[in-house]
């Protein structure tokens, strides 16, 4: 499995071409305390840098893109009760949606997660 | 990910302060942001720095929702030295309380020594220039008014007071909120003898030979003081607060989080020049005497409208589910129209749920009546709710 990491701070786990997006610990630190998410609904169709979901802060409303196209399978229904995983766990289970990919080759546009360090250690 | 809105203090539009005419840069363009006598004490403890009326000012420290809970429980500094400080004095007997209240609406001649009130500046039509605090001083009428309006007010005033009216910018004072139900025990430590004072009183004291104006004031509806300090001394006083174990600094996103729960308006958010006292539901502002006068700034529209009852009203709202609803939602009745507007809203850390201040129509204004508001092509409903949604806990 493999994970993908783009400009906007959503991050990417791959499976196949079965994948889980979030948002990064940068994000979250930048968004501050996490008081509503609302994820996409199963079967839903996306096109790589769609609005996907919304995450709104104490202070701020932010919108999430998908980092690659896809269905939605699942979105985290967790965060409705809980929106707080995502300071607590932002790359684990605060996860925002899951989606089967339909272009994987998408994927060769994102950072690894060395070259998203290097990104995030020069804002 | 990317941010599509932001709540009051974060918003650079707040940052509004221009030059005002008597400034030698003129009308220079969008005038430079300027540093706090604080800021690198700030900055040295962690504090997230955003533009705000003009200036570097902390967002947060440990984070909004941490800060806002420590500060209803125990004691919050707030650095508010943005704000303008400013002292009117008269010459040759001429009377600065009466003169301030032809532009106010507030009993102002009636203020005993060491007694302050919250009042407004009004336009001719009624409109509302700044919120503001008036406070009877030994030395003077001592006013303290909004960062981001401070410039246009100074000119406002100079305007429209009498040549034998000084107005002294106390802008060599700093200015800390010490805010939270054990301000009091942290700062009468230092400073003996505030304890003494209520709410809404104030005098001066001395700490370690530093005068201190220090009133029992604030704006988070908790109990709490407000300190007028030189600004050369800010950075020692601050320090010597933080290090009572009641007391954390505290950042403008806890501020404004605050003073929403508090019910308490933000000038250029819930109101502004185009909002009156009647329709911002500030008529405790008009004093009795007054009111009979009728005689200040803006009397006629306003009194007219304190009997007619005003078209459109400012209400708190309990907004439903999660989602926070912020400034710039509409109220809209029931065939979609836009009858109103959201003018402050976010999540309530201590209820934990989303409040907000609106203008409604004065039919949906009842407490108890249901409102919908429409934010990003989604819709919510929300109830009229009395304000304060979190009791003040004033010291009186």
């Amino acid at each position: 499995m493999s994970r993908y990491f783009t400009e906007d701070h959503e991050w990417i786990d791959v499976d196949g071409d079965t994948a889980t997006v979030g948002i990064t610990d940068y994000a979250q630190g930048q968004l501050g305390d996490i008081v509503f998410v609302d994820v996409p609904e199963e079967g839903k169709e996306l096109a790589k840098g769609d609005e996907a979901a919304t995450v709104e802060s104490v202070k701020a409303a932010s919108d999430v893109y998908t980092p690659a196209s896809g269905t939605v399978i699942e979105g985290n229904a967790e965060l409705a009760d809980q929106p707080g995983l995502v300071n607590e766990d932002p790359e684990g289970d605060g996860w925002f949606f899951k989606l089967t990919l339909s272009d994987t080759s998408e994927l060769e546009e994102l950072m690894d997660e060395t070259a998203y360090a290097a990104f995030v250690s020069k804002l | 990910m990317s941010e599509i809105v932001h709540n009051g203090p974060t918003d650079a539009t707040q940052a509004r302060g221009q030059a005002y005419s008597g400034d030698p840069d003129g009308d220079a363009d969008a005038p430079a942001v300027q540093h706090l006598p604080l800021d690198a004490w700030h900055r040295a403890r962690g504090g997230r720095m955003v533009e705000f009326a003009g200036y570097h000012m902390p967002v947060q420290y440990e984070g909004v929702m941490a800060e806002h809970l420590w500060t209803r429980e125990n004691a919050g500094l707030f650095d508010v030295s943005h704000m303008g400080q400013l002292l009117f004095t008269g010459e040759g007997g001429a009377d600065p309380a009466r003169a301030l209240e032809a532009l106010l609406p507030g009993d102002i001649a009636g203020l005993g020594e060491g007694r302050m009130r919250y009042s407004l500046l009004l336009s001719e039509g009624g409109g509302i220039l700044d919120d503001l605090m008036v406070t009877r001083r030994a030395d003077g009428i001592y006013m303290v008014v909004n960062g981001a309006t401070k410039y246009d007010d100074l000119g406002w005033l100079r305007e429209n007071l009498a040549d034998d009216i000084t107005i002294n910018h106390m802008d060599e004072q700093a200015l800390l909120a010490l805010q939270g139900p054990k301000a009091v025990d942290a700062l009468q430590r230092l400073v003996p003898g505030v304890a003494d004072l209520t709410f809404m009183k104030a005098a001066a004291f001395d700490w370690n030979g530093i005068p201190l104006w220090i009133s029992r004031s604030g704006y988070t509806g908790e109990d709490g003081f407000e300190i007028s300090v030189p600004a050369s001394a800010a950075a020692t006083l601050a320090d010597a607060l933080t290090e009572q174990p009641e007391v954390k600094p505290i950042g403008l996103g806890a501020r404004d989080s605050l003073r929403l729960e508090a019910g308490l308006p933000l000038y250029g958010h819930d109101l502004d020049e185009d909002t009156t006292p009647v329709m911002a539901d500030l008529g405790f502002a008009l004093s009795k005497r007054r009111r009979e006068e009728a005689n200040f700034m803006g009397a006629s529209r306003i009194l007219l409208e304190r009997e007619q009852g005003p078209v459109v009203k400012r209400v708190g709202l309990l907004v439903e589910g999660r989602q926070p609803v912020r400034e710039g939602a509409a109220v809209v009745d029931g065939d979609g129209n836009e009858v109103g507007k959201v003018t402050s809203g976010g999540h309530s850390p201590s209820l934990n749920g989303p409040i907000a201040m609106a203008y409604v129509p004065a039919a949906m204004a009842a407490p108890g009546a249901a409102v919908t508001l429409a934010q990003r092509g989604k819709v919510h409903q929300a109830i009229v709710t009395p304000m304060p949604f979190v009791p003040h806990r004033y010291h009186r």
